[in-house]
């Protein structure tokens, strides 16, 4: 009885946060909803009894993720990010509809499913999960190493400002840097507002 | 509480995840939707892991997680790259391959 209502609460608060992190305005508060989802999220980790799948989750996703897409926001800011983009009405039903009819598709599997067990088995010990990681899947941990080596650096070169002391491509890299900038700054709406027109079009 | 509850709740996250993945105009905003859905994808696993027995579960959603997060990273380099190029990061600018 009180674990029924326990997860009631954190099912009702974790959806709740998930409606917000796609429903939000502001995209700072989108990403700050987004840490609580994850957090709330480790909660029912907890309670599946996967207590080091609960930590590793508040400390990448709550610690990392969250601060790096923070930055992003923050980096893209620009003053009518704030402000509500009239966005065509026509893409919220459609997402609506379609959000509707993956979620009964996959509900009403679910349902169906003939003999989902309703016990748990007993829970996994984190020993074994280390053991397992360096035993039976240490090839798919090492090349989980090597992804992560890739994405960062990767990221870095990709990120990098080139300055203009650099030699060879620096000439192609910063030249049309500079031919974007006026652009930027004098109307941003005036060309955006055609386009959002015939994307919203396109959406009727 | 059954399997079922938590692969319910775990379909609701992924289709809140759809909605936002399909509304969303800016750049970051379909990041966190895609982390959304990632993330009822692990939410998945550790129940199946849990209900089912056996540790594999576990270790898969581990993966995910780690992949994820690198995803994010790129992620967020190519939208710090488009902010440079172009000045903006709204999605529906960018429609230069559109026929």
């Amino acid at each position: 009885m009180l674990g029924q209502i326990g997860f009631g609460v954190v099912a009702v608060m974790l959806l709740f946060t998930a409606f917000r992190v796609v429903t939000a305005r502001n995209l700072v508060h989108t990403v700050l909803w987004l840490g609580l989802a994850l957090a709330v999220t480790a909660v029912v980790y907890v309670m599946l009894g996967a207590h080091f799948l609960a930590a590793i989750q508040i400390i990448l996703y709550t610690g990392g993720v969250l601060t790096l897409m923070l930055f992003g926001v923050m980096l893209t800011h620009r003053d009518e990010g704030f402000v509500a983009v009239q966005n065509p009405s026509g893409r919220y039903v459609a997402g609506g509809l379609l959000a509707v009819s993956v979620f009964a598709m996959l509900a009403a599997a679910i349902v169906r499913t003939p003999s989902l067990p309703a016990t748990p088995a007993p829970p996994v010990s984190t020993e074994a999960l280390g053991a397992a990681f360096l035993t039976e899947q240490v090839l798919a941990f090492e090349v989980l190493s090597l992804l992560l080596l890739v994405a960062a650096v990767g990221a870095i070169v990709m990120a990098r400002r080139r300055d203009a002391g650099e030699e060879g491509e620096s000439q192609g890299a910063v030249l049309p840097e500079r031919k974007v900038l006026p652009l930027r700054q004098p109307q941003p709406d005036a060309e955006s507002a055609p386009v959002a027109a015939r994307a919203s079009g396109g959406d009727a | 509480m059954g399997l079922s509850a938590y692969l319910l709740l775990s379909a609701g996250l992924f289709a809140l995840g759809v909605y936002g993945l399909v509304t969303r105009k800016n750049a970051v905003g379909v990041l966190a939707s895609v982390e959304l859905m990632a993330n009822a994808v692990n939410l998945n696993l550790i129940a199946f892991s849990r209900f089912l027995g056996g540790h594999v579960g576990q270790v898969f959603a581990l993966f995910a997680i780690a992949i994820t997060v690198a995803e994010v990273v790129v992620g967020l380099a190519l939208v710090i790259i488009l902010f440079r190029a172009r000045g903006d990061v709204r999605l529906e600018l960018m429609s230069e391959l559109k026929g």
